[in-house]
């Protein structure tokens, strides 16, 4: 059934824009540790 | 209250004198709103039976373009001559500057609209079959809504990087309800379908809300600056 | 709460795998949409998520602007953008659904362009909040949630009212529900209401790390190389364990 592929397709795309927004978290709070070691020497 | 009123009319003479004296500006609003009209011509041409369902749209916009240029130098005379920290150091309500400058801006885009809605008349051989008295009510309601909020906004963008990009950004969104009664209501008197009654009363209803809400929240803006 | 963390991230964790399996599996068929039909147990929890995020967001705003307590400030700024994510799920799994049901990517459903409104609205949020000078962006932005919050309402009558004139699909139905769908449903609503909590939780600590940052660095370019007092707001902060420190040289 073609449209069984939309079904995988949402379940996909939620998990994408949840994991890309994390995946920027953790981005942003690697730098913001570094700094922090920045700033601390 | 009526140092109020004096202060906003005496600022709003203000405004109007300065703008005379130099009619630059107007000028160039004037001759952006009639290529704006020129080109939506040039891009939707429709017979006169489709104009008359999809002018409505057509002309808002347009008209929400012409809008956003006024808009943006509603506060650029007073940032050049740091008017704004005078004000807020002095007594007078912010209300009064706040009331002084969206009625500015009202005159100001009133003007460019009645520039182009005869053109629009003209390019899309536009005549109402509904009862074309109640274009004045959407217009001037209409007008406001646009007015009230992009004077608030152009505040607000005042301490904002982009000035100019953040104005439309912050306004179009929250103008959302306001832009559809509008459309929809010039569509319904334009093609004579039906009552525009519903989207006068919505329009009445957003700019009493946010009227409200400006002047309540200027003074904060205000002291943001 | 910082111990707790990675436990409640692998209940969470396991609370989101079995909700999908109850989804997929567990949950009936569909009658006339068939499996496609499942992306309903997505798409309604995080729009649910989403709205209880921005009405977060707007109590705290209310909050800042009343007493201008910074940690209002911090929560409005988390809460919207954990929000903006989970509208944006729902705005790309409604087209989705939409396409094979109705054959159509969009169509003005109430709820849906309600949910683009308020995702249009909080964007331009998080754009205000990011190109404002940082002194003055709490306020600002509390303001504009307000204006968002007033909005709302003016939106949905508009498209209920343009709805009755121009009739259009409705994407995800009325009417009643299966009492076992409404299990898998709210089974699902659980799972990514824990999911929001903690990602909130996380970005809140990154929220408070980031600003305490910057007022260390707002404080080192103020006092130069020279070393500070002891008694300085630097010594009090949550990131030097020891009262006192010697110069940088």
């Amino acid at each position: 059934m073609n449209s069984i592929k939309f079904l995988y397709a949402a379940y996909i795309a939620t998990w994408v824009i949840h994991g890309l927004y994390l995946g920027s978290l953790l981005r942003r709070y690697n730098r913001l540790r570094q700094q922090r070691k920045d700033l601390g020497k | 209250m009526s140092s109020l009123r004096s202060i906003t009319v005496a600022t709003l003479a203000k405004d109007i004198r300065l703008e005379w004296r130099s009619r630059d500006a107007i000028n160039s609003m004037l001759f952006f709103s009639l290529l704006v009209v020129v080109i939506f011509s040039f891009s939707f041409d429709p017979n006169a039976e489709e104009s008359r369902e999809i002018a409505g749209g057509l002309i808002w916009v347009a008209f929400l373009f012409a809008a956003v240029v006024a808009l943006n130098q509603t506060w650029a005379r007073e940032l050049r001559n740091q008017v704004l920290d005078a004000y807020r150091v002095s007594p007078a309500p912010a209300n009064a500057l706040f009331v002084a400058k969206a009625l500015g801006n009202f005159i100001l885009v009133s003007v460019l609209e009645a520039v182009m809605a005869p053109l629009f008349m003209i390019f899309y051989n536009l005549r109402a079959l509904g009862p074309a008295w109640q274009l004045i009510p959407v217009a001037v309601l209409g007008t406001w809504a646009l007015v009230v909020n992009g004077t608030f906004f152009a505040a607000m963008s005042l301490r904002t990087r982009s000035r100019e990009i953040m104005l439309p950004l912050l306004l179009f969104p929250i103008s959302i309800p306001a832009v559809q009664s509008m459309v929809e209501a010039t569509r319904i008197i334009l093609a004579g379908d039906g009552s525009a009654r519903f989207w006068i009363v919505l329009l009445l209803t957003y700019d009493v809300v946010f009227t409200t809400a400006c002047l309540g929240l200027f003074e904060t803006i205000l002291q943001a600056e | 709460m910082k111990r707790a963390f990675p436990i409640l991230a692998v209940l969470t964790a396991l609370l989101l795998v079995y909700a999908f399996y109850e989804a997929l599996w567990v949950a009936p068929m569909e009658r006339t949409m068939g499996d496609v039909q499942r992306i309903f147990y997505y798409h309604v929890p995080s729009a649910w998520t989403a709205f209880l995020l921005f009405f977060v967001n707007l109590v705290a705003s209310v909050v800042y602007l009343i007493g201008k307590n910074a940690k209002a400030d911090a929560l409005a700024a988390v809460s919207a953008e954990v929000g903006v994510v989970f509208c944006t799920v729902v705005l790309v799994t409604g087209p989705i659904w939409a396409r094979p049901v109705w054959g159509i990517w969009w169509t003005w459903d109430i709820r849906l362009t309600t949910t683009l409104v308020l995702w249009l609205i909080y964007v331009s949020y998080l754009v205000l909040r990011r190109f404002s000078d940082s002194s003055q962006t709490p306020k600002l932005a509390a303001v504009l949630a307000i204006f968002g919050a007033l909005d709302v309402p003016l939106v949905y009558f508009s498209i209920w009212f343009f709805r009755t004139q121009h009739p259009q699909p409705v994407i995800g139905g009325g009417g009643s529900i299966d009492p076992r769908m409404l299990h898998v449903l709210l089974i699902n609503w659980l799972a990514f209401s824990c999911f929001a909590f903690l990602v909130c939780w996380w970005r809140y600590q990154l929220e408070l790390l980031q600003r305490d940052l910057e007022e260390a660095q707002a404080l080192e370019a103020l006092l130069g190389d020279e070393g500070l007092p002891a008694t300085s707001a630097r010594a009090r902060s949550p990131l030097n364990k020891t009262p006192s420190r010697p110069g940088t040289v």
